[in-house]
Parts: structure tokens; sequence; C-alpha cells
């Protein structure tokens, strides 16, 4: 009987230990004389059970979380032979979960863009390929470029890095630009505070964005893409770099994609630290070698973006999702979601949460839904008092709002937003001032410098909050610090400045009490 | 044109040329621009100020200060207005109350993080800062001023000429972006990121020790009193200004001169100014402190011998002094035993007077110019092949070249803001081709890189232009329906049958020349086929044995190329001072009158002749060095010297100070006792460029007015003296104002003959030929036909110079110019700008000092067949083995010690850019250092006695 047995090796497994237990793992098959092939797969994003440990056997995959080195001869007395099934063997182990249908945290979800994620080696091509991988790559390639174009605009896919655009737009304007260059670059600088959907996907199906990519080179006519990863990924840098190198040498990349006499090459670029570069034109900036500051539109980057020319700037995401809307079509694509928002949002739950990780849903469910059926709870115990979406720039949502559907249009209206997904709980014991100032204090540190109001305003936004704090001239301050908050909303340059005043003005109007 | 100083109109971004119009409402008025026209300048188009800090209509618009918020109909939030582009039909309204809360905001931050200083801050009352929060209506800071800030930064005062005070900065970056749009030197950036960001000259060093070049352009740009001008700081901002024209190099530059009382305070460059269009370099911009220099001589002197003390006299008496002795040396002598040099500093009106006081007064033809020295071989070469002895285009026109030939001129030193010009065509793409023994700055330089860089062997260049037709030729890369329609097809086919000869093949000439055969044929393929192809040159070219032939080498390469006759192509000279194209123009050579016409044709000598009402002599007079060489053969006697500095200036010194000690009468008028004035037996104080009216001619051919910004400190302009001389010699020359002689000049010269004063006052600067033919001026020549007919390709024989190398002599020496000197120095050297270059030092490549065990800073005694001097050595990998390298800016160096008397066959153009020399370490000065020092010390000692008296 040949068993398989996964261990994770995604960034948050590893940091919990996956590493340790793979390695111990490894070290005690050495010594025995079992037919179990270890295999290193990504993360299925229910970060809270990792070390999440899974074992197939004919057709069957049972999960073991929270897996140490320490349960490792546990594992395998129960991997070994014996009179009872392998199910029944397995059971007995501390962190049994059965198999995945029988984990609701994961049932529950609508995996379209993770439908992999997780389940094989990212690295392996042909388990890509077993898993649908590459259909939607060779569909595109019998379309012709507005045949692909029009797939997007029909799925109703929109920029899932925050912004929302829609993703057919963005190409329509990229093919309509006529150029003898134009780009792809994929916005892989994941910054929002509690986000790690990108990372996931670079590190557990990074093949999914390569072939999003290819789709989109052919979909606007480009040749050439550059991910611009931030540098705090060191393992998706790795991830990234294999599968290019895997992708040309099966063909996928290089200048005649599956025998199609198409070209298109992908190069990661890595960035330096700096949250302005998840800034769509700061980050053709950096690419270009120069100091990232934000770029004033017009010119939009679809018009005159990386270098000067068209350029299609999207996020991991939404790039990796053009993969399912080509393989499945765009109208299939788009029977999913609420209004406006079409498809799967990937939320990231975090903060002070149980079961923290990733879920990707349709669009519309309602964020009280999403906190129930998957997050658990706050981690220590305590009631929740606030939730902040959309990243440290999105508002912080009281109990009042959490039956908003989480659709962007509806986020909007509520004063809100969903943002890249990212949603950080916080317990009972918060403190609303702190949190408004820390919203100052990061703009303030991330700034790039160029407008008045993100370069000076913040840093008066810490300062007049602090005054608030320490209770002085509180009522004229509070009047001065909306004012500066209109400053930061209408007259920043970019979204960074713009959206500054979310969670300063959530604080002030839902957590009215601890200004007081 | 005199007016009370007022900040220029600015658009706030850059005009647009697009054809197609847009038209949309702005506060309930229609207003109608080209198309891709911002909304802040179609406002500004309209009369309506948008409130604005980090956009200038000079500058790209950037967007970062946020006051210039605008107010669209149907659009959401408060666009920018900078960085919003006009659409058809918007309705734009740039004062609501909700924008005018949001721009008070926006200044309160801004404030919430300056000095309060207005009071004492130098640029009181020119401040955008100041203007724009009062415009706003800024009453309170809330956020107080006890918050984060920049109010302790240092100031950087390691700039001569200007002070940078960050606590003052609003990081706009308009510094930045000039320094980078503008000026193309990329010296500065914004270093730090958020509140942290600061203007830093380079890695954060000081401005002096950064790669800045001092060109003012961020000065110029500062909307605060972050970067000002030290004579700002010093004296207070100007009350009235002056527009005016550069008196340094070719490129002639148009500025506002902003003055205090008589005082300039600042020189501005003119964004209307169609030669710079509001750039400028270290020179015009700051270095202007030359002209009330102690230095300055305000009265005349005159002395029997060199070897008596100077006496002070009257004008009166200085003037009839100096005529008596001419008209005792004619009288000993003979007619022809007198002559004059005019210079080419001087105004077109004062040149156009000595050459008539030579021809009616003196009765000779012996009148030269300093342009003998640098571009008579442009004139011959081009009027020979072209027809015209001028530059083919405007400066703009490089803004349409596609591939662009750079050929013995170094024009980010020496034509600085050309240079600029030619270095954002070169970033926006155009093709580069250098053509110099030395890796000049355009090879590479930031975003630029030369795509060829010839580096040619000096003396060579007539084989490598022969080359370069060959390899075009030979590859059938000519334009032959060009040549067909506009050339004349027998020198065509005779020029054909001697370029197709396989000796100027690139592999035949290869070795001559120093440039493999390889490059030279994919540089001679990328000229002939890229677009629209350009040739610059300078002295590199013209200042050889063989500068003519050069030129018409040059001049044969457009048109077997179809080069010529359209805008982005053409033959341009850099000229070297501000009006060699006008002293040449003016009739400044000894066998031609004003515009160009043989002194032997009757026709012309009657037309003057009947002006001037005397006799004209039908033989060409003596050029410079044959005035020397009859100096020093006892038949010359006399010369009048206008401002031109020979005995430093002309190749083999010791020549010239022979044949100047050989004269029995000297007159020089300058504005200092420059080396040539040591000489002399009579001084007029002349005026500098800001003390008189006139005009000066610049490289395109441009006339623009020099006007009088402070009165003369010697009491006369230099047309004047001329004209005091002359009478006081007999002639009658009774002009009351420069506008008398202009009108003369343009009722004698056809080219000129719509040119006016009025004129220029109502279009600002006037491109020669301007005449009924073409009232408006000319900015591109030849363009349906050459000005001699058809185009005439001249055959160029590769002849080798004499100044070979050999054992005794195995290195070429060339010269050149840097960029914050100009020319003999006597202007810089009298300015801060001494700070950059305080000598001349010799360039020499790694391998020939180490041969010598040569290290930086050593004495290096340079020895030629002419002479021998001493100077610094400075290794550098710019020059190539075998050649070195000097400027000759700085009297004691020398340089001119060591070229020979080698010319131009065709103009007699000295030789200098290739001398044989041997280089050697030594411990102390040439002998002729010493002597220079000694006899410098003596006239020094003569000229302090005559103030004593």
């Amino acid at each position: 009987m040949s068993l398989r047995v996964f261990v994770p090796q995604d960034t948050t497994a590893i940091a919990l230990g996956a590493d340790r237990v793979a390695a111990e793992l490894r070290a005690q098959l050495a010594t025995m004389d079992l037919d179990v092939t270890l295999v290193r797969n990504g993360s299925r994003g229910a970060f809270w059970l990792e070390p999440l440990v899974e074992i197939e056997c004919e057709q069957q995959r049972f999960l073991v979380s929270n897996m140490e080195s320490d349960d490792v001869p546990l594992l395998l007395s129960a991997l070994a032979n014996g009179p009872d099934s392998l199910e029944q063997r397995l059971k007995g182990l501390p962190g049994y979960l059965g198999s995945a249908e029988h984990v609701e945290y994961l049932s529950r979800q609508h995996r379209v863009t993770f439908a992999r994620s997780g389940l094989e080696d990212p690295l392996d091509l042909d388990a890509y390929r077993r898993l649908q991988g590459i259909s939607g790559l060779e569909r595109a390639l019998t379309l012709a470029p507005q045949a692909i174009v029009d797939e997007i605009t029909q799925s109703g896919l929109r920029g899932r890095g925050g912004a929302a655009f829609p993703a057919g737009i963005k190409w329509q304007t990229v093919l309509d630009t006529k150029a003898d260059q134009k780009y792809i670059v994929c916005n892989a600088d994941e910054g929002d505070s509690g986000t790690f959907a990108d990372r996931l996907l670079m590190e557990s199906d990074p093949f999914q964005l390569l072939e999003g990519m290819i789709i989109a080179g052919l979909a606007v006519e480009a040749s050439q893409g550059y991910i611009y990863l931030r540098s705090e990924y060191p393992r998706a840098h790795v991830m990234l770099n294999a599968a290019i190198e895997i992708a040309m040498n099966a063909g996928l990349l290089g200048t005649d994609i599956l025998g199609s006499g198409r070209s298109f090459s992908v190069e990661v670029r890595l960035g330096a630290g700096a949250y302005i570069c998840g800034e769509e034109t700061s980050l053709l900036e950096s690419l270009e070698g120069k100091r990232p500051v934000v770029r004033a539109k017009p010119p939009l980057p679809a018009v005159a973006g990386l270098f000067g020319q068209p350029t299609v700037v999207n996020n991991v995401l939404t790039l990796a999702a053009a993969s399912s809307v080509l393989a499945q079509g765009g109208p299939s694509y788009a029977e999913l979601g609420n209004e406006r928002s079409r498809g799967t949002l990937t939320v990231q739950l975090a903060g002070n949460v149980k079961c923290g990780g990733l879920v990707e849903i349709p669009f519309g469910r309602s964020l009280r839904e999403l906190l129930d059926e998957f997050a658990g709870g706050t981690a220590s115990g305590r009631p929740l008092r606030a939730v902040q979406v959309g990243g440290p720039l999105g508002a912080y949502l009281p109990e009042s709002l959490w039956d908003t559907p989480l659709d962007y249009e509806a986020f909007a209206q509520a004063g809100a937003m969903l943002g890249h997904g990212g949603v950080v709980m916080f317990d009972s014991t918060v403190d609303m001032q702190s949190q408004a100032r820390f919203a100052m204090a990061f703009c303030a540190a991330e700034s790039c410098g160029k407008c008045t109001p993100c370069r000076i305003g913040s840093v008066r936004g810490v300062e007049v909050i602090d005054r608030i704090i320490a209770r002085e001239s509180v009522a004229e301050n509070v009047i001065l610090l909306n004012d500066l908050c209109d400053t930061l909303e209408y007259g920043s340059l970019c979204a960074m400045g713009g959206l500054t005043p979310n969670p300063v003005r959530s604080a002030l109007a839902h957590f009215g009490e601890d200004f007081e | 044109m005199l007016k009370f100083y007022e900040p220029g109109q600015d658009g706030g971004t850059p005009k647009i040329a697009s054809t197609t119009l847009v038209t949309l409402t702005i506060d309930g008025r229609s207003v109608t621009v080209p198309e891709g026209t911002s909304i802040m300048r179609a406002a500004a188009e309209s009369g309506v100020k948008v409130p604005r800090l980090c956009a200038t209509d000079s500058l790209n618009a950037f967007g970062s200060c946020r006051v210039c918020m605008v107010e669209i109909s149907g659009r959401k939030g408060f666009p920018a207005s900078c960085t919003t582009l006009v659409e058809e039909g918007l309705d734009v309204r740039t004062q609501t109350d909700a924008v005018a809360r949001l721009r008070r905001n926006v200044m309160e931050l801004y404030i919430s993080d300056h000095p309060l200083d207005c009071l004492t801050c130098p640029t009181n009352g020119d401040c955008e800062l100041q203007d724009t929060a009062g415009e706003l209506g800024l009453r309170e800071v809330r956020y107080g001023f006890a918050g984060e800030n920049h109010l302790e930064l240092d100031k950087d005062t390691s700039n001569p000429y200007f002070t940078f005070d960050p606590s003052k900065c609003i990081v706009c970056s308009r510094c930045v972006r000039a320094c980078e749009e503008v000026q193309g030197t990329f010296a500065l950036t914004i270093q730090g990121r958020g509140f942290d960001s600061k203007v830093s000259a380079g890695q954060a060093e000081a401005f002096m020790e950064s790669e800045c070049v001092s060109c003012g352009a961020c000065v110029d740009a500062c909307p605060t009193a972050t970067l000002t001008e030290n004579t700002i700081i010093e004296r207070g901002i100007p009350e009235h200004s002056v527009v005016t024209t550069c008196a340094y190099c070719g490129v002639g530059c148009a500025f506002r001169a902003d003055v205090k009382g008589s005082e300039v305070v600042r020189m501005t460059p003119l964004k209307d100014g169609k030669a710079n269009e509001g750039h400028a370099c270290v020179k015009g911009r700051f270095a202007f402190g030359y002209a009330t220099h102690k230095d300055r001589i305000t009265e005349p002197m005159i002395r029997d011998t060199i070897d008596d003390p100077w006496r002070t006299v009257s004008w009166e008496e200085a003037l009839e002094y100096a005529a008596a002795r001419l008209k005792s040396i004619q009288s000993n002598h003979g007619r022809n035993s007198v002559g004059a040099i005019s210079s080419s500093r001087c105004t077109n009106e004062e040149v156009y007077l000595v050459q008539k006081l030579v021809r009616a007064g003196f009765g000779n033809n012996n009148i030269d110019t300093c342009a003998r020295v640098c571009h008579s071989p442009t004139g011959y070469g081009l009027k020979t092949t072209l027809g015209e002895s001028a530059g083919t285009q405007s400066y703009a026109s490089v803004a349409q070249a596609d591939v662009i030939i750079v050929m013995g001129a170094n024009p980010t030193e020496a034509h600085p803001v050309f240079g600029s010009r030619l270095k954002r065509r070169l970033r926006e793409g155009a093709k580069l081709i250098v053509i110099d023994p030395r890796t000049i700055e355009l090879v590479h330089t930031p975003h630029i890189n030369a795509d060829y860089h010839l580096a040619v062997n000096p003396g060579t260049n007539v084989a490598l232009l022969n080359a370069l037709a060959y390899v075009i030729v030979d590859e059938g890369l000519h334009d032959k329906h060009f040549i067909a329609q506009r050339c004349d097809d027998d020198a065509f086919s005779q020029w054909l049958d001697f370029i197709s000869q396989s000796r100027h093949s690139p592999e035949a000439t290869a070795e001559v020349t120093g440039v493999d055969a390889k490059t030279l044929r994919s540089a001679a393929r990328l000229y002939a086929s890229a677009g629209n192809g350009a040739v610059y040159y300078g002295l590199g070219v013209t200042e050889h044995s063989q500068g003519s032939t050069a030129v018409m080498g040059i001049a044969n390469l457009a048109m077997l190329t179809g080069n010529l006759g359209r805008e982005g192509v053409g033959v341009n000279p850099l000229r070297g001072q501000n009006n060699v194209q006008g002293s040449c123009d003016m009739g400044s050579f000894p066998h031609e009158l004003p515009g160009y016409r043989h002194i032997s044709d009757p026709q012309v000598r009657a037309l003057f002749e009947a002006d001037w009402q005397v006799t004209l002599d039908p033989e060409p007079g003596l050029r410079i060095p044959n005035m020397f060489d009859s100096a020093v053969d006892g038949s010359f006697k006399g010369l009048y010297c206008q401002g031109e500095d020979v005995a430093q200036s002309d190749p083999n010194t010791q020549h010239i100070e022979a044949a100047l000690s050989s004269l029995d009468c000297l007159i020089v008028q300058d504005i200092f006792l420059n080396e040539t004035a040591k000489y002399a037996h009579v001084f007029l104080p002349g005026s500098s460029f800001l003390e008189k009216n006139g005009t000066f001619i610049n490289a395109e051919r441009r006339i623009s007015p020099v006007r009088k910004v402070m009165p003369s400190r010697s009491g006369k302009e230099d047309w004047e003296i001329t004209a005091a001389l002359a009478n006081a010699l007999g002639c009658e020359f009774d002009y009351t104002h420069p506008r008398e002689i202009m009108a003369e000049i343009a009722r004698l010269t056809p080219t000129f003959s719509g040119v006016s004063y009025d004129a220029l006052d109502a279009h600002g600067s006037i491109q020669w030929p301007c005449n009924d033919d073409a009232p408006a001026g000319t900015q591109t020549m030849h363009v349906d036909e050459f000005v001699r007919g058809k185009g005439n390709f001249v055959p160029t024989e590769f002849i080798p110079t004499d100044e070979r190398v050999n054992r005794r002599f195995p290195l070429l020496l060339t010269t050149g110019r840097i960029l914050t000197q100009y020319n003999v120095g006597a202007q810089t050297r009298r300015t801060e700008n001494s700070a950059w270059h305080e000598e001349d030092l010799l360039e020499i490549h790694p391998v020939d000092a180490e041969d010598r065990g040569i290290k930086d800073d050593d004495w290096l005694g340079i020895t030629s067949r002419a002479g021998n001097t001493v100077l610094r050595a400075r290794i550098s990998e710019r020059v190539k083995p075998g050649v070195v390298y000097t400027t000759f800016h700085h009297p004691e160096s020398g340089a001119n010690v060591i070229t020979t008397d080698n010319s131009d066959w065709a103009t007699n153009c000295p030789e200098y850019k290739v001398t044989a020399v041997q280089v050697a370490l030594v411990n102390e000065p040439s002998a002729w250092q010493a002597r220079q020092k000694k006899f410098n010390h003596r006239q020094q000692d003569l000229l302090a006695q005559a103030i004593v008296d």
C-alpha cells in the first residue's frame, strides 16, 4: 500500500514548525520500511490548523492538524500496517480531522482561485495540469486578443488589490493603445496588515499566476511581464523563480508558448520595503529603478505605464483569477457574487482571531456570517469589538455594521472598503484613540512624501490626535482633525493619503466614547 | 526695454503645440486651447490664475503641492488642474468655497513647517509661497509651531553664487526637476521619504562637492527662499529689469537683468528668449561680477613707450594722441602700415564701425577679427559649398533631429545651454555620434550614452569625414533624389569620382584616424539612414591646417544625405564667442565688406563709397597673422585692437609678443589691462555688455538686442570710442545712437535690410536673412534652394599636417574649453567661477603618465617646436594614449607658447588643436613663465603709478 504524506511548505506552516515535522518524518522514514512518499505541498490557508499534515491513500485523503515534530512517531506508527483501516488508525491522533469535507472551515468555502492551493507540490507542473491548470491558457491561445478581453469583461472581474477597478476595462485600454512594447506588471507588493492571500497563492500555486499573466499578455499583446514582489516574501521569491524556470523549460513561457508561436516572458523584481510601492504608479517608478514616488494620473498606466508604455498593472489575485475566467468562461465566473461584485472574495482573517486564515467565498455574504462561520471568535476569548476590513487604511466597523454584505458597493456605502480582503479583529480591550493615531502614524511612516497633505498632514494628524488623547482643547482639535481628514481625502495625490481618514473617521464616528 | 521688476508670467505647465483645439469653460468663460494643455494653463491663458506651488511652465506637471485643485462639473473630487488635461466641453470652476477651504488647509500644512520670518527673508516680496498664502487667505495655523519640523536644518553655503536653506524648503521638487528636465545633469534628488523628504545634492553632499554644474536652474525654479542667489541675499530683490543678451558664448541667451538702482542683482534667463528658452549656465547667470571688478580701468591712459608709466588723461587728449601717432606712422611708413583688430565680444554696431574706420579712415583694408582664429574656416567652407557663411538652423531644430553628430565640440562645457537642449533630445531617444579625440561628457552622461564615439586622432578629421562619405556612397545610402534636385551635377560627379577611391575607405584610413573600420561604417550608416541627421561642430573642426577642408567635408556629408533645408537637420557651427557670427557678418575680414561681399567687387565697393563718401582700396588687407609677421619685419607699425587679447589667445605667444613689441603705436580698447594692453601705448577704457546698447548675433544667425543696464563706467560705450577716434582722424562719424549704425548696416547689407531696432523691440530677436523676401527673418536656411543656387560638392583631399609626432615630440597636444571659464578668462577669472577652475591643467592618459612617472598634480614641462611651458598634471582617461589636453583660460599657463604658427590653408585659422609635444616632470616654471611673471609685475607697477598720478 503506497502512501503520500503531505507537509506544507508555505511560510506560515513553516513558521509553525512544518519544516521540523518534515525533517523528522524524513529522518524516521529512512530507517523504516514503509512505502511512504513525502510531498511538500502548499497550504490550504487554514492557518490555525497548521502544520496541517495530510495522508493520502487510494484516493482518500485525511487531515491531521497542528502537527509537531514530537507527534511524528505517533503518526508513523499509525501509518504502519495494522489490523484496522488507515482511517481508523489515524483517528487516534490528537489533531485528526478526517477528510477535507469534514472540516467546515474548508467545506463552507467556495474556492475558485485557491481551489488547488495546498493539494499538491506547488512546483509539480503535471499535478497543476491534472488539477485543471493550463486549460485557461489553452483556451486563450485559441482566441483573438479582443475575445480574451471580452471574456474578462463578461466575468465582471475587478481588481483584487483593493481598488476594484474593472479588469476588462483596463485590459481593453491597453489593447486599444497601440505600441511596439506593452507590459504586464503583477503587483505582488502585498503590504496591507493582516493580508497574505497573494503570498499564499505565489507559494502554493505559482503556475496559476504565471498562467494568468500569459493570458493577460495574449489579451493585450504584451510580451513581457514583471512580478513586483515585496522583499519580505523570500519564500515566494524562490517559488516564483523556480516556477518560471519550470514554465520556461516546459514551453509555457518563452518565444513559443505551447507551440503557438506567441511569446511571453516573466521576471521577478524585488521591492525594497516601501508600502507605497503597492500603489501602482509608485510601483512602476520603482520597477524603472527610480525613487518610488507616486505619479499623477493621467496618463493612466494602461496608456503610459512602465517605461512609458501601455501596461496592465494587476494584483496577484486578479491575474490568477483570469486563468479561472478563461478556463470556465467569463459568464460562468460571473454567476458567482453579488450586484457588481462578481466572483469570489478572498478574505484573510487576522488580528485577534481564533481561526485565522484564508477564506474564499462568493461576494455577497455578510461580514457577520463570515465572522460567525469562520473566525471562531477572538483569540483572547474576549468579546469582539471592532473589525478593520481592507487593510490599515480600511474603516473600523462596529457590530452595528457587521451585517453589511461583503461587496464593494455595499461597503463603500457603509463608509468602508473591502480592499484586498484583510479582516483584522479587535477585542473589547482595544483603544480606538490609539488605533486612529496608528492610522496617521502609518501614513507618516509610509508616505512617499510627494504630495503635501500626506507628507505633512499625516505628521500633523499624529500630533493632533496626541493632543486629543492628552485632552488638550479636544473640541477644537476634533474639528481640526476632521478638517485634516478632508484635506487628506480630497487633496492627496494617491489613495494612500486619500484613504488614511477612513480608520480615523470610523474610529471617531463609531467609537466616539473612546475620545471623550 | 526698461520695466519695473515683475516676476515673469507663468502658465504653470509647458505650452503645448498641438493644432487640434479644445474648447471648455473656465469660471464661466469659454476658453479654446490646444489639445493636451492642462486646465491650469488653459486658465492662465484666459487670464485666470489658479494658485500653485509645484507647477511652473518650464517643467512638466508634477501634481504634488495640491493647491491647484479645481472642481469640474460631473466629476467627483477635486482634480489638480496641473495634471488634468482639458477636454471638450468641460465646465471648470477654479474658485468655489470647497476649493478655497481645501487650498487653505493645504497651505496651513505648509506654513506649519515654515519659518515665520517673512520680513527678514531674502525673498520677501518675491516668494510664491508668500504670495500664495496671501491669495488663499490663510489667517492662522491651527497646528501651532511646536510640532515636528525642519526649521533647524543647516544652510549649505558651499556654492559661491547661491545658498541652499533647507529650513525654507516646501519639497515641491521644482529644483530637482529643473536639474533633470531643463539642465539634464541629475545632480539633485529627494532624499528620504514622507516627512523626512529633503532636497539633496548628490548623495547628501554639499552642492559644491556634488555633480552640480551651478547652472542655477534650480535657483530659478525655487518658489521660496530655499535656493537663493547670494546677490539677492546680500542686496535684496530688484526694483526694475532690462532685457538684454548674454555676452559669453555663441549660444546668445536672452536675459532679464534684474537691477537695483544701477546695480545688477540677478541675471534671469528669459523664457521668451528663443536661443535659451529660460535656461542659462554658470557663466551667463552668475558670472557678471567682472563688470564691477576693481580691475576695471575707467579712464583713458597714454604713454610713449611700454617702459613708461601710464598717464591718465582726458578722452580728448587720449584720442588726439592716438590719432596723431597713427597719422604720423602712416606718413612715415605708408597707408598700409596701420590696421585694426575688432572683437567678437563687442556689438555688431561696434565692430561695424571699426571696419568702417579702417576702410574709410585708415584708407586700407587691414581689418581682421578674432574669428580669424576660430571660425574663419566655417565662413569659407560653408560659403563655398552652400553659399552662405553661417549655420543652417535654429537651436530649436535639434528637437526634431533623429541622429546627431557632435564633432570637435564639447557643448556641455562650451555651449552649455545648447548642451542641455541637445541632452533633452538625446534623452528622448535621438542617436548620438561623437567625433572627438577626447571622451567628452556627452559620450557618457546621465541617461545618455553615445551610440558611437569615434576617437579620431588629432589632425585627421578630413580623413575621417572622407571615410564616412566613402561608406555612404559605397553602400548606396546617399540621397540620390536630393542630390539630383538640389546639387550641382558636375561638382557632384567629380566629387563622386574622388570619394569613391578605395584609399578613402574606412579600412584604408583606420590606421591614420585611429578609428576602426567597423565602428566607422556603423556610424556612417546610422547618420545616413536614421531620419533627420544634424551635425554640430566646433573649433575641433576648424582649428586645423585643414579646417576649411573639414567644414566642406561636413557640408558634403549633409548634402550627400539630404540633411539640409528643413527642421532637424543641417550643418551647425557652435560659435565660440557671443558675437563671432556678427563680427564676421559685419565685414570684419580684410577681403569682405559687410554681408560677405568681396572688396574687389566694384559694384559693392561703389555702394559703400557712395554711402561713406570715400574711395575704397580694392585690395584685401592684412590678416591677423600677416599683421604680426609684418610687424616683426617692420612694415606694420600701428594697431588699433578692440576688445581682443591677442597676446593670450593667439598661437605662438612669443611671436605675438615680438610683434607687439615692435609696434610704434598699439591702441588697446578694453575693460581690463589685458595681456595685450601691457604692450600698448594708448589704452581706451571700454564698456562691458551691461553698459551699452547694440546687438549680438549668435550661431543661429539670431540678432538679439543688447541693452544698457547700467551707466558706462568709462563714460563711453565702445561705439562712441571708435567714432571719436575716427573723428579725431578726420572722418565724420556723427552717430548719436547705435540704432543709427544698424540703420546704416541695414541700408548697405541685403541680408539685413529688414533689420531695425524697432523690429527687434517688436520681435525680441530676428534671424538673418531678414529682408523683403523674409520680413520675419529666416529660421532655416537653404529650404528650397541653396543660397548659391546648386549645392557644391568640393573634393576634400586629406593632407596630413606637418605637425606630427616623432621621437622628440611623441605626444599630440590638443586644447579646449571648460564650463566655468570663458576664452582668455579676462571676465570669468574676475568672478567666483575660479572656485571651479583656478588653473589650467594638462590632462594626460594614465599610460603616458606611468611611462613618465607622472602623478596627479605633478609639475609638467610641455615642450613643442614653438616653445615650452609648465602646467600641473591631471591624469585622465578622457584623453586617449598619445594625446594630451589643456585649456588656455589663464595667461600664466602659456598654453599658446606651445602652439605653433601652422594654420588653415584657406583662412590662416591657427592649428590650435594639434601640437606635437613632449611632457616631462619639472620642478620650476618655464623660462617664458618666469619672464611673463616679471613683465606682468612691471606692467602692473606702471599701471599703479598711473593711478597714483
